[in-house]
């Protein structure tokens, strides 16, 4: 019987042996990332032995700068485990922060065809290239660290084969969005994406999908490695790899064709993200208290050209926050350099370090009583931003910089009439 | 009753209960304490308050999507003494193993149980399901053994110290302050 892709990383990683759906199966790990919140003395137990301090990555993401002195203290007990073993890819406050899925696609940490962990759920942004990357819980991450191993169970999976290019105003988010207000939640399944509309998608495209694998709870989210994503790799990280490719006869649990061409763009309600969109006309007019663009799945490049290309020349509407948060300092540095900042602080927007900040509620942009936010960021979940009251629409950093403009939910299609992807 | 055999109150919850209403932003780094009493404040307020320790959770499918934060621990924390859902997520399913929650997967649970307050029945042997308030009964998914006996003897953390792995958490520990509204 053949193997879908996340079966043969898994095989590999476990042994050799071929898996399949229902097994429990034990990797090795290639690469375990930290982030500040497992150094909370509420998550933390002090490691002792650690199998091989060059699987360990650590970067601080959520409360960065300590926006507190819990946050401070945790990130004292993160630097001291760097120095006690030694830890070389250490991502601290200063120049090579980030969000830690958005540092792991800078570097080219996550090699294809590898496993990767982090405690954070949206770690399987790594999947966008071709690496079994998944959350894990803080305790995973222990056990990681000291055993160089973790465990799965084999889920079934589906195949998604893109076809055609996005149209005028449409991004990847609405991508998702399609995929998961028409199927609904992958629970315990892996899914897998590939498909001759993959050459239109750039690497930051493809991982603003691959990152909201989570909210679909899907277990991966793997795309299939083209030479971009070869070469991307190749040229952060020197270690070899092997990409996996789908076996000709992989099973699957559905195989599923998204023409691309016929996505149009697309918002979440509030509260929940699974079968829970509607067309953006649908809400048009919605006054907004917040616009939010960041996060790991919406914090990127291309994210930000998206947002200025939408916002130049014009203001946020009085009234209206619109803050954006780049993914890390990399991408801070390349918005600078690009003229996207310029383009978005004369609109008004705040723009932040990079951190997770406002996606979680953390810090940078809390959201108070009866608050009307939309977001292009992760999650939309009730209270997820703020005060439970508060109501959370999500969409594309197009919907989202359209609205701000606006003071009220706007289609994108109002300020842009170019293909943004 | 054999000692593999345990039974509760079940309360129910419906389909993709995420993890953020289990245990919300604003307590995530606060104590285990006060994540405890955090559980469902926004969906259900009050209701830390009427369940009792050794009562069961029924829930629907894909119960505990969303984070890899803790929301099992807060459960095991409260005393819930079972979760049984049609389906669980795999990240919530691994953190029960992780912090010792007992979990079972058992399609069409959440229907077996019509109302709050039925009384469950669970046989760690076979994973038999019983509504002992109607007499009906349903097979659940098996747990592993390895997982099962995890899930029962408090997670992974006392594994990790006795392989000298970790060290013991201090047993005393002082509750942490919370700054207000930026945790």
């Amino acid at each position: 019987m053949g193997m879908t892709m996340t079966e043969k990383i898994l095989a590999r990683a476990g042994g050799g042996n071929p898996v399949k759906p229902g097994d429990l199966v034990v990797v090795e790990i290639d690469a375990a990332v930290f982030i500040d919140n497992t150094f909370f003395p509420i998550y933390w137990h002090e490691i002792l032995k650690v199998e091989d301090p060059d699987k360990i990555i650590v970067v601080f993401d959520h409360r960065v700068p300590a926006p507190d002195r819990q946050a401070a203290a945790a990130q004292v007990v993160g630097r001291n485990f760097v120095k006690k073993f030694g830890i070389k890819r250490f991502h601290d406050v200063g120049r090579d922060v980030g969000i830690s899925h958005v540092v792991v696609a800078d570097r080219g940490y996550a090699l294809p065809g590898t496993v990767l962990v982090c405690a954070d759920s949206h770690t399987c942004s790594g999947g966008a290239f071709n690496c079994a990357a998944r959350g894990v819980g803080a305790p995973d991450m222990i056990y990681a660290a000291t055993k160089g191993k973790t465990w799965f169970r084999v889920g079934e999976t589906v195949r998604y084969d893109v076809t055609g290019k996005l149209g005028a105003g449409v991004t990847t988010k609405d991508v998702f969005l399609f995929i998961a207000n028409t199927f609904g939640d992958h629970a315990n399944q892996n899914v897998e994406i590939g498909g001759p509309g993959l050459k239109h998608l750039s690497i930051n495209a493809r991982r603003t999908i691959a990152t909201m694998g989570a909210e679909i709870s899907a277990d991966f989210t793997i795309f299939e490695a083209d030479d971009l994503v070869i070469d991307y790799v190749k040229k952060r990280n020197p270690k070899p790899f092997e990409a996996q490719y789908p076996d000709e006869d992989a099973v699957y649990k559905a195989r599923r064709r998204i023409a691309l061409d016929e996505i149009e763009p697309l918002v979440a309600l509030p509260d929940a993200v699974l079968n829970n969109s509607v067309p953006v006309k649908k809400v048009a007019g919605e006054k907004i208290d917040q616009a939010f663009i960041g996060s790991c799945a919406n914090g990127t490049l291309d994210d930000f050209a998206i947002a200025a290309r939408v916002l130049s020349g014009r203001r946020v509407a009085d009234g209206v926050r619109l803050i954006v948060t780049p993914g890390s300092q990399e991408v801070y540095r390349e918005a600078v350099r690009a003229g996207y900042v310029q383009t978005l602080v004369d609109a008004g927007a705040i723009v932040t370090n990079a951190t997770c900040g406002a996606c979680g509620g953390g810090h940078l942009g809390v959201l108070g009583p009866g608050e009307v936010c939309i977001t292009a960021s992760t999650r939309n979940f009730k209270g997820r931003m703020g005060d439970p009251s508060a109501r959370i629409f999500m969409a594309s950093p197009a919907t989202v910089a359209a609205s701000a403009i606006s003071g009220a939910i706007a289609h994108p299609g109002e300020y842009t009439r170019e293909a943004l992807v | 009753m054999s000692a593999n055999v345990i039974s509760g109150r079940v309360w129910k919850f419906g389909d993709n209960i995420n993890t953020d209403l289990m245990l919300p932003g604003h307590v995530h780094m606060a104590t285990e304490a006060e994540q405890a009493r955090a559980v469902f404040q926004a969906n259900r307020p009050g209701w830390v308050d009427e369940m009792k320790p050794g009562d069961f959770i029924i829930g629907g499918k894909n119960y505990g999507t969303g984070s890899s934060r803790p929301a099992a621990r807060s459960l095991r924390n409260i005393g819930i003494a079972c979760l049984i859902a049609d389906s669980i997520n795999s990240l919530m399913y691994r953190n029960c193993v992780n912090f010792g929650l007992l979990a079972i997967e058992c399609p069409g649970v959440s229907t077996l149980f019509g109302e709050e307050g039925q009384i469950a029945e669970v046989s760690l042997e076979d994973f038999t399901i019983q509504n002992k308030t109607t007499g009906k009964a349903l097979k659940a998914q098996p747990v592993p053994a390895n997982m099962l006996t995890l899930m029962c003897g408090g997670g992974i953390y006392p594994v990790l110290e006795q392989e000298g792995l970790i060290a013991p958490k201090p047993k005393t520990e002082k509750p942490a302050k919370v700054s207000t509204g930026h945790t």
